[in-house]
This record gives C-alpha cells, structure tokens and sequence, in this order.
C-alpha cells in the first residue's frame, strides 16, 4: 500500500464517502445514541474498531469463501467482533456499556459495517481494507461527535457530559458547562433534534462540497448539486 | 468446477460450518476471559447503588451476598423475581433493600430500588430506570432533582393512607407543575412497597442461611435461574 492509495482511503472514509453525511447509512445509531458528545464518540469508536477489525478478518480469507455463502460467514464474523466488544465494554467500561444499552449489539445491523467488508474488504487486501473499515468508522465517529456537540450544547448546556462513564471518575471534572444555568432545550435532546442536527450537516456538507466545486470551476457557471445524499441506500 | 453438485453444497456448507466453529470458539474464550471481571462491574455497580440508599453505618455485613429471592407480587409491581438485599449490623437486621416497579408512569414503567430500615422507615428510594419525559418528569431521578430524597424517613406509622399522595391529590409529596402522573406513580409504588415490606417482614429478615437460591416468598414457586431480574434495563 503505497501513500497515495493510504491517502485515498483516509480521504474516501472520513470526508467524500462518510457514512453518516453522505452515504446516509448506520442511521438508527446516529440518530439515537447522538444525544451527548461521549456517547456518540464511544459508539462510534466501537464501530471504527468493529469495521476494521471485520476488514482485516474478511480480507485473508475472502479466497475461502464460496460466493453463496460469502454474506453469512461476513455476518457471521461481524457478530462474533461486536460480542466480543461488548463483552469487553461490559467488563471494563460498564457504565458507558448501561448507557450505550441495546446500540452496541446493534453494530451487527448497521448495514455500514457489511457494506465496506462486501464493497471493499471482500476485494483488496488486508491492510487496506482494515484501514477502509477504520477510516469509514472515523467518519461516522466524526459526525456522532460533532452532532452529539450540537445536540448537548444546545439540549442540556454541556460538552462531555458522562465522561466519567468512560475514562474512570478521574474525568468527572472534564465536563464543560458550556451554558451556565442553563434549563435545557428538550427538542435537541429527543429524537427530532437528531434528525434537524443531521439535517444541517448534510446541509453543510453540501454547501462545503459546493462552494469547493465553484472554486474548481473558476466562480462561474450555474451550480449543479454534486451527489449529497446517496439515494441507493437508506439503512437501519 | 464440475463436481458434483452434491458434493459442491456439502463443501460449502463444511465451510460454513468452520466458520461458525471458529466464531463460537473465539466468543468462549472472550466470555470466559471477561466473566469474573463483568461480575465485579456488576457487583461494583449494585453497591454503588445500595450505599446510596442504605448509609454505610447501617450494615457490616456483605450486603451484596446476603441475598433474598422475592417472588412476583402485585404490592412491588414486579413480574419477575427480583432479589433484596438484607442489611444487618452485628447480626441484626436493619435494612433491606427491594425492587419495585411502579406500573403506571407516564412513560411506562418505573423501576424503583428503595431500602426500607427495620422499623418500616424509607432509608432511601432511587430510580433505576425509566421512560418519563426528559426535563419534564425526569426530576425523580437524583442528578436532577432532589425530589426522591423527600421520602427518606417517611413511614407509614408517620403517613396514613390518604398522606401518601401528590399535594395536588391531597397528600404529603411535592409534586412539578406539569408533571404530576410521574410523581403519582413513584408515590404509589413507594407506598405500596412499604405494605409489602411490613406484611412480610418476617421473612424478609429470615436468617442468612445458605439458602437455596430460588426461595420463593410466597405464592406459588417461580423458578430462575440466578441472575434473573438483576438486569438493568
């Protein structure tokens, strides 16, 4: 793997395919565990780690395989990864395991993690397709992070709140009061506010996408909308 | 690729069948790797949550251990079989801790885990989960309201009957505008457990033998295996 192609992947995975802005899949996390900025950065680490981890798994022996079976041994593989994860979470980190719940069983569902083992894993070799699974888990980690932002500042008035689930009680004091007396916004923290957050960064997304294509083209010409949401796919 | 086809789906299905040998072996050693210390978080976490309700100078005993199978009962509005935990200090009972569900919140559900000290006062009453609306009826819980410690103290040989109701219905508990059936609901479970608690009191504090652990206390037998109702949902 040479640099160009490390590059390409990084860029691929974290920016000009993200999962969560562009390719619009592994929403049902997204959206609900996006509340806080550790929750949504611990969910999405789990996945980075769970996406690489299936990449470097399917890669060698994607030889081994027969095609017919090929989605239930990548199923099969991905579940016995988040298992594992969540036994780990359980022992180590209970807390942010309670709070995470039902989401980390869910990583298995989240059709991301399948797309990139049958869309890239499947086809290149190991290291590559570990770095894909991670740097594709890194977009989606960006955007639960940068939504998770969002949605606490304006919900609650906080940044890293339950840090201490996370890193041990050391943390307590890491949270940032960003708002001081602040009553709360009840609509960034319910659902909805995931979907309007999301809502504005694709939106900016786009507008970043855009105003980059301008300047490409020298400021002129009439604007036609680069590929924002990608309409194949709407997973869960 | 001419094989047979027979032979073609056995080899796939062979191959199948590695790969599911294969995951199952790394998901025992993973599991059998991480059992004793998921055991302790879990232990850790449980008496982190009884101390708060049960004050340290209560018991000296391994509350943890010390252990009680409750059979379902519509007074703890449970439908499982839970465990209470029983506080002693010097071998004397003086706590015990219960779950309770309060069925009627607005959201569904509450569960409640509360300790009710040998003479019938609540020593303390917390929320374990719930599903009220946040910043609206979520101020039972401890971080954001202070309202569930107004039942520390509270017995019923202080309270009778009609006292253990929201303000608003005439009782003795404060209650947020806006939010009544929340408060209504933890009320009513509160009291209800404390019935429990003085009808069956005896066997509550029945001695700690090594008892056999699915020790029904009343009604018919509900046989779990351990760990049943521990699980926070």
């Amino acid at each position: 793997m040479n640099i160009q192609q490390f590059k390409d992947i990084l860029h691929n995975g974290v920016w000009k395919q993200n999962t969560g802005v562009v390719q619009l899949l592994g929403m049902c996390p997204l959206l609900a565990v996006s509340s806080t900025v550790v929750n949504g950065v611990s969910l999405g680490l789990a996945t980075s780690f769970v996406m690489a981890m299936s990449g470097a798994a399917v890669s060698p022996i994607r030889q081994l395989v027969p095609n017919e079976i090929r989605i239930p041994v990548f199923i099969l593989i991905i579940a016995v990864l988040v298992t594992v994860v969540q036994y780990f979470m359980n022992a180590y980190m209970y807390g942010l395991y309670v709070v995470l719940g039902i989401f980390i069983p869910l990583i298995v569902t989240n059709c991301i993690v399948l797309a990139r083992v049958e869309a890239f894993a499947s086809k290149n070799s190991m290291l590559p397709a570990a770095l894909d699974g991670f740097a594709m888990g890194l977009g989606l980690t960006c955007v639960l992070a940068v939504l998770g932002g969002m949605r606490e500042i304006i919900g609650k008035g906080t940044l890293l709140s339950g840090i201490d689930l996370a890193l041990g009680d050391a943390a307590k004091d890491w949270v940032i009061h960003v708002i001081p007396d602040y009553k709360g916004f009840l609509l960034a923290v319910l659902p909805p506010g995931a979907f309007i957050g999301l809502g504005l960064l694709i939106a900016g997304k786009n507008w970043l996408n855009l105003r980059a294509e301008r300047k490409a083209r020298g400021d002129s010409a009439t604007v036609v909308p680069v590929d924002g949401g990608c309409a194949i796919s709407h997973g869960g | 690729m001419s094989a047979s086809p027979i032979k073609e789906s056995l080899l796939t299905a062979l191959n199948l069948l590695i790969f599911a040998l294969i995951g199952t072996a790394v998901l025992a050693s993973t599991f059998f790797l991480t059992r004793d210390r998921i055991r302790q978080s879990v232990e850790g976490e449980k008496l982190k949550l009884i101390s708060q309700i049960v004050p340290p100078a209560l018991f000296d005993n391994d509350i943890i251990k010390d252990t009680l199978h409750i059979a379902p009962d519509p007074l703890l509005g449970n439908t499982d079989v839970t465990i209470a935990y029983r506080a002693r200090l010097h071998g004397e009972p003086s706590a015990v801790v219960l779950e309770a569900v309060a069925p009627d919140g607005y959201g569904g559900k509450i569960n409640l885990i509360l300790s009710i000290r040998a003479n019938g006062e609540v020593a303390g009453v917390r929320v374990v989960s719930h599903k009220e609306t946040p910043g609206l009826g979520d101020y039972i819980e401890l971080p954001k309201s202070p309202w569930i410690k107004g039942f520390d103290g509270k017995s019923n040989a202080e309270y009778k009957e009609s006292d253990w109701k929201v303000k608003k219905d005439g009782g003795q508990f404060e209650y947020m505008a806006g939010a009544t059936i929340t408060p209504r609901a933890v009320v009513k479970a509160v009291h209800k457990a404390l019935l429990y608690f003085e009808k069956n009191r005896d066997k509550l504090f029945a001695a700690s033998t090594p008892t056999p652990l699915n020790l029904p206390l009343s009604g018919e037998g509900q046989r779990k295996p351990e760990g049943v109702g521990e699980g926070k949902k």
